[in-house]
């Protein structure tokens, strides 16, 4: 700010920052922000570990008729549940605040690079549904007699389902940001699809309990195909006999959760605004 | 040394029927302060806007320090500064988070801690932005705006909803700047910010530049009529004059001395925008001689 007029020269010479170094930045921020808003966290992140609690408390022993725990069941759903509500919600949620309270309209006038603000949704994304599954499965394993699976092959699974059922439902939050009108109805209309979701997608209720069509539908979300794969990791092969199909569709999920990273992809580029609604 | 900080040639811009922004020709120098006058929907946001790179144009050229803000670079981008109309974010984070981080945008930043001090936010520089009033909050627009030094600063409404302390505060950090050398072109409803602040200022009504120039002489004002009013026989009396200083003399000397509650007016910037925009039917002549 000091000797203004004379910089010019100087200022032509310095380097841009970074994508990478302003993405970094973007991801502490935003996480420091998250974890500072009462709603985000209680909503977003510890939803699935006070679900966790409740059921641990209602549902004991095994599932009858076979030798699987109650806590492995639904251990896995709630982590679809955690992933999905760590990426989806949070971002079309978040997005949607950023664009009504002047967020990205603030950054739109500073040289920050537009991938570096994803960089940092991104970042963030990861960090608090990283988190929320190391809770998860330690409350699991301390209090409820989860048992993690021991063969390398299922954490590989893990793996895969985790990276590919994060960044599908990123995608497809980034995309449902535009949907909300405000901010203040953001959490409202993003929340209550994903609810919905939930319930049909075997995260609560057993697929064995729902019509058909509900189902239908939940098959075209990843949701219910993450919670599926995160079965075929902690129930393990005699589990696959409680699935509707006998078998845990491990490739159809694979396909399902490619095409959404693909699609979301598109839609996210062909939809996405910087601009709210009012900005005209 | 004058360069030209903003240059616009037949700008247009157009919705639907609607002509935002109609044949605009600006020149804005580096280093004055150019204030945009003009009521709500008069175009002040649209041609702005284009200026800012956040909008495009229908037609016309536009030069920004140089560059056509329709091909906005990051380059480009650290150069100017935006403070955009009250916005609400970043709430849950401090003063000095804040203005650290985006410092981290910029290749030449200004030392967040010598911002803080020059907006007179050190003493709250660990407050949550949530916390802070509305003028401090708009020091922090501020501060944001200019923490990548930029050589030219865009200030939309700056003290829109402010009380008239903060206002004359952010004003005195506003002329700072200036002084430093910074272009700052801002755009506002109200005529004594203009006045107290700029240069030049550019009347804008039904998408066109209606008046530019000072503001002491805007519109013919400093040339203008002014009107000799006192009290004579219980009845106030009144002449339109050029030349008031002859007519007070002529009432001095018919009064032999005083002339009861006399003044000498002319007419006030609100009288000549309101004449300019077309919508002040009958201007009052409001104010003292300046």
């Amino acid at each position: 700010m000091s000797g203004a007029p004379a910089a010019p020269p100087a200022r032509a010479a310095a380097p841009l920052p970074s994508i990478a170094a302003t993405g970094w930045s973007r991801g502490l921020l935003e996480t420091k922000t998250f974890f500072r808003e009462r709603d985000a966290v209680v909503f977003t992140f510890a939803f699935p570990i006070v679900l966790q609690v409740v059921f641990g408390s209602i549902f004991r022993g095994a599932v009858p008729g076979t030798e699987i725990s109650f806590a492995q069941l639904y251990t896995a759903g709630l982590i679809g549940a955690a992933v999905m509500g760590a990426s989806f919600q949070n971002l079309g949620i978040g997005i949607a605040v950023d664009r009504d309270d002047g967020t990205l309209r603030r950054l739109a006038g500073t040289p920050l690079p537009h991938g570096a603000y994803f960089t940092g949704k991104v970042l963030n994304v990861l960090l608090v549904a990283l988190l929320d599954v190391v809770i998860l499965l330690a409350l699991g394993v301390l209090m409820y007699d989860l048992k993690l699976p021991d063969e390398l092959f299922r954490w590989a699974t893990f793996a895969w389902v985790f990276v590919l059922g994060i960044t599908g439902s990123a995608l497809l939050g980034i995309a449902a940001s535009g949907l909300p009108r405000s901010a203040k109805s953001a959490s409202a209309v993003i929340s209550l699809p994903f609810v919905v979701l939930q319930f049909i997608s075997g995260v609560f209720v057993p697929f064995t309990q729902l019509p058909e069509w509900l189902i239908t539908i939940a098959s075209v979300f990843p949701l219910k195909w993450m919670c599926q794969g995160f079965r075929s990791v902690f129930l393990g092969d005699a589990g696959a006999a409680l699935e509707l199909t006998g078998s845990y569709e491990l490739d159809r999920a694979a396909l399902v959760l490619g095409a959404w990273v693909a699609g979301g992809l598109i839609l996210c580029l062909t939809t996405f605004r910087w601009k709210g609604r009012r900005d005209g | 040394m004058t360069r030209t900080a903003v240059k616009v040639r037949g700008l247009a811009k157009r919705y639907g029927e609607v002509r935002a922004v109609d044949d605009m020709d600006l020149d804005i120098q580096a280093g004055e302060i150019f204030a945009i006058l003009g009521p709500n929907g008069a175009g002040k946001s649209t041609a702005v806007e284009i200026l800012e790179g956040y909008r495009d144009r229908d037609a016309g050229e536009v030069s920004v320090l140089g560059v056509d803000p329709r091909h906005a670079t990051r380059r480009w981008r650290a150069r100017v500064g935006v403070v955009p109309q009250t916005a609400g974010d970043a709430a849950e984070l401090t003063v000095r988070e804040t203005l650290r981080h985006f410092a981290g945008y910029y290749p030449n930043p200004a030392d967040p801690e010598e911002v803080l001090d020059r907006v007179q936010l050190a003493d709250r520089a660990d407050t949550r932005i949530r916390r802070l009033s509305g003028g401090q909050r708009r020091r922090v627009d501020v501060a944001l705006g200019v923490i990548g030094n930029p050589e030219l600063l865009f200030l939309d409404e700056p003290t829109t909803g402010l009380d008239p302390e903060a206002r004359r505060r952010l004003w005195r950090l506003i002329e700072d700047l200036a002084r430093d050398g910074t272009t700052i072109v801002l755009t506002t409803h109200y005529l004594d910010e203009a006045e107290a602040l700029a240069g030049r200022v550019a009347v804008l009504a039904g998408g066109r530049i209606v008046a530019e120039g000072a503001p002491a002489t805007l519109g013919g004002r400093a040339t203008a009529q002014a009107r000799v009013t006192w009290l004579e026989d219980g009845r106030r009396e009144h002449v339109d004059t050029g030349t008031p200083t002859t007519t007070v003399q002529r009432l001095a000397r018919r009064f032999g001395g005083e002339v009861p509650e006399l003044s000498v007016t002319r007419p006030s910037l609100e009288d000549v925008y309101l004449r300019l925009i077309g919508s002040g039917a009958e201007p009052t002549t409001a104010g003292s001689v300046r």
